[in-house]
Order: structure tokens, then C-alpha cells, then sequence
């Protein structure tokens, strides 16, 4: 074993990454706009991507048909985190809200949207997070909701707090909620993670940093929206996510 | 529009997004179920115990209209209800267990494109996969233009290996020796 892992270490190589990433950009190349699946500062990539290149294939008639959910599947109250005790959360309350589109800005009618976090002190309802921090016994953390007919969707919850991890020492994940989104189509699946406008945590993590692209960064993060805020009751964020996924899924018509 | 971009599952969706009874497709008592079930590796070839497997298919006549009540709510206590045991609804969601291992019953697709072989598409998460995976598994062997590009022992990793009458074995390997074939649908 060497000496541990530091934050100077897990710095120095994302510096480099990026160095290399504003090298290529100079040089004519498109800024990343995806996330990079070998990402060696973040250490659990190492043995979980591929090294053989994807196969492309566009004969994919089953891919580009995807799961049906519908009001079978959430309850009324699954979009309000707040509401599954007896009591209320601890926390700063909010409202999350956006819309899911493709990449032709089409709305994503009718699909089931997917969100869990930790608890306002950064600590999930989960065996496996066991760090000294208060659970939450009126909260669980788990959401969700279907889209609209503008592909809206809309969570009431509390701002999760952030997270040691320990990916190196003095690891901390800025605050973020999971989202899982389907599309129209299998192929535009996305699980991803909203983060909050400003966060110090920012360029110490290595999962945010691994989308290599300032400007894809930026489209993980929540916009606050004063609007959006209800007086004296909760504060608003909004976020828009555009889905991925073959060029073929631009062109239908979303559900 | 641009797209934004995918983050890893990370570790803790197991109280989010899997419910007991996922993998359990095919509706109750069906006499035509099968059962797909293997283990996900990963470089090392350790079993990943905190990986997510979504799979989509065809119903057994070849039918993509998928139905809902995959994640059916009981909506007096707000739990997870199961599925109502008679539609099919061709989605399936299945973590894997502290061995790494997943199972998931189904029927068998049809073909949804006459000719064709038959296939389940699956999508692969994990805690350190930052972004997810697609792959298939072929129940039956057969040719289509995907299987004929590839050499014998990358095929072989998309193709289910019948263990005894209705159970087949299929692994997914995300790096390494045998590493799986993963798509890109362009």
C-alpha cells in the first residue's frame, strides 16, 4: 500500500486532465460535451468502464422503443419528499422543477422521472452510509413523478446536504439529487445528478469533473429561481435536461 | 440542444430505484417463463455488488407497445405494489446482489423485426460506471448484421448459454477478459 490517497493528488490530476482537455479545444477539437467513463481520478472507474470501444450499430428497432409507465406506477404523493412521515423533515425546503426534451427541444410526455438524495445533514437512508451524520426519521429521500404534456416535471423536497466518501482523504461530493429520466425511446435512459448553483465543493470532485466540458458541467447545475420561491414556505430551483441518444429519437414525435 | 450529461448511479439507489419482485417479468404461473441470470464483473473479475440492470423487450409475439405497471404503487400506504401478475409489460429492473449475481424470469421475445433474432436489450449501471452501458442478450443463436460484424469470442458475449430446460446463464464482464460487447446506437 502507498501513502494515502490526498486531495493535492486527486487536484494535481484533474488539473492535468484539464490541461489536456483546453490543449485539444485550442488545437480546433469540439469541447467535450458527455462524461468521460475512464476518469482515473475518480478511483472506482478504473476497473468499471470498457477498454474495447462501443460498437456502433443503428439496427436497434428495440432500443429506440422504450418503457411505458403511467399513473399505476406513483402515487400523488411520490413528488412530495416532504410528505412520506408523520412529521416534517428537517432542512431548507424547496421546489425542483424543469423540463425533459430531446435534443430537437422536443417535450418527453407522460415518462417516469426518478429522484433520491441524502438528507438535509448529507446522510442517506441507506445501510451502507454509515458516516457520523443524523439520520432523518421523516425523511426516506426517494421521489417520483411522470412528465407532463410540456415534459414538466415537479419534486418538493428538502436542499440535501453534502457528503464525505472515500474515494481519497478529505473526499466530500458537493450537494446533489439523483435523477433517473426515461425517454420516449430505451436508448435515451439517463441517470444523472443535479447539483446547486455556487457550491464550493466544485473543482475537488472528481465525479462533477469528469464531464471535462466547462459548458457541460454547467448544464448539471440547478438555476435558482426567485419565482419559483414561495414566500415564507420554500425557495425554487429549476433545471431543464435534455435528453441523449440517436439521432434517429430526434425525429419522433414525443409521447 | 445540447445534452446533459450523465453522472454515475453512485452507491445508494438501492432504497430508490430497485423493488423486490423486479426481475420477475413473465406474469405468474406463465408456463412459457425463462429464467436469464449471471453475475457482472468487473477489470479484476470481482463480482459488482452494487450494479443496476434494466432490460427491454419484446413481448413473445414480437410487440414493442410495452405496458405500463412495471413500478405499480399501492396507493393506500404509497409502497411498492408489484406488478398486477398478468400484463406484460417488457421492462424489467434488476440490482445485483451482494455476490453480484441478478435473475430475471421472463418470456422469451419475439421478433420485432421479422427474420431477425430475437433480443433483450439491457442497460448496465453501477456505482463507478459514470455513465451507463447498453448490451443485448440473444436467447437463441441467429444472424443479424450487429452478430455477423463481430469475431466469435466478442459474440459470444452477447449470446445467453442454456444451463437446463428454461434457465440460461449470461454474464456481463464490464472490462477485461471476455469484457462484454457494449453498443452505441449512434
Amino acid at each position: 500500500m502507498g501513502d494515502p490517497l490526498t486531495q493535492a493528488d486527486i487536484d494535481r490530476e484533474i488539473a492535468d486532465i484539464g490541461a489536456a482537455v483546453a490543449k485539444a479545444v485550442a488545437a480546433g477539437e469540439p469541447e467535450p460535451e458527455r462524461v468521460t467513463r475512464d476518469y482515473p481520478p475518480y478511483r472506482s472507474s478504473l476497473l468499471r468502464h470498457p477498454r474495447h470501444p462501443l460498437i456502433l450499430t443503428e439496427e436497434a428497432e428495440v432500443e429506440l422503443r422504450g418503457p411505458v409507465f403511467g399513473v399505476t406506477d406513483v402515487t400523488d404523493l411520490d413528488r412530495d419528499l416532504t410528505l412520506h412521515h408523520t412529521g416534517e423533515p428537517l432542512g431548507e425546503r424547496i421546489t425542483v422543477t424543469g423540463r425533459i426534451l430531446d435534443r430537437a427541444g422536443r417535450p418527453v410526455r407522460g415518462q417516469l422521472v426518478e429522484v433520491w438524495q441524502a438528507n438535509a445533514a448529507g446522510r442517506y437512508a441507506h445501510q451502507r452510509d454509515q458516516h457520523p451524520a443524523p439520520l432523518d426519521p421523516n425523511f426516506t429521500g426517494t421521489g417520483r413523478c411522470l412528465t407532463d404534456d410540456e415534459g414538466r416535471y415537479s419534486f418538493v423536497t428538502i436542499k440535501p446536504g453534502a457528503y464525505p466518501w472515500k474515494n481519497h482523504v478529505n473526499a466530500w461530493r458537493p450537494a446533489h439529487i439523483h435523477f433517473s429520466i426515461f425517454g420516449t425511446a430505451f436508448a435515451q435512459r439517463l441517470v444523472t445528478q443535479m447539483y446547486f448553483p455556487n457550491d464550493p465543493l466544485f473543482p475537488y470532485d472528481p465525479i462533477y469533473n469528469s464531464v471535462t466540458g466547462e459548458a457541460a458541467r454547467q448544464r448539471m447545475i440547478a438555476r435558482y429561481d426567485h419565482d419559483l420561491s414561495s414566500p415564507e414556505w420554500s425557495l425554487g430551483y429549476r433545471w431543464d435536461i435534455v435528453l441523449d441518444g440517436p439521432s434517429a429519437t430526434w425525429m419522433e414525435e414525443g409521447r | 440542444m445540447k445534452p446533459t450529461p450523465s453522472q454515475t448511479v453512485g452507491p445508494f439507489f438501492g432504497y430508490a430505484l430497485p423493488q423486490a419482485g423486479g426481475g420477475d417479468l413473465a406474469p405468474a404461473g406463465h408456463p412459457d417463463a425463462v429464467v436469464v441470470h449471471g453475475h457482472v464483473y468487473d477489470g479484476a473479475g470481482d463480482p459488482i455488488p452494487d450494479a443496476l440492470l434494466e432490460f427491454w423487450q419484446a413481448d413473445p409475439a414480437g410487440s414493442l407497445t410495452g405496458k405500463p405497471g412495471s413500478m405499480r404503487r399501492d396507493h393506500v400506504d404509497g409502497s411498492f405494489a408489484g406488478r398486477d401478475g398478468v400484463r406484460f409489460t417488457g421492462f424489467a429492473r434488476v440490482a445485483t446482489d451482494a455476490d453480484g449475481h441478478w435473475a430475471l424470469r421472463t418470456l422469451p421475445p419475439g421478433a420485432a423485426t421479422p427474420g431477425r433474432p430475437p433480443y433483450i436489450s439491457v442497460c448496465v449501471f453501477a456505482r463507478g460506471l459514470l455513465q451507463h452501458l447498453y448490451t443485448r442478450v440473444y436467447l437463441e443463436p441467429g444472424t443479424d448484421p450487429l452478430l455477423a460484424s463481430l469475431d466469435p469470442g466478442r459474440r459470444a458475449t452477447l449470446l445467453a448459454t442454456p444451463e437446463s430446460p428454461g434457465v440460461y446463464t449470461h454474464d456481463i464482464r464490464l472490462q477485461g477478459d471476455g469484457e462484454t460487447v457494449f453498443l452505441d446506437f449512434g
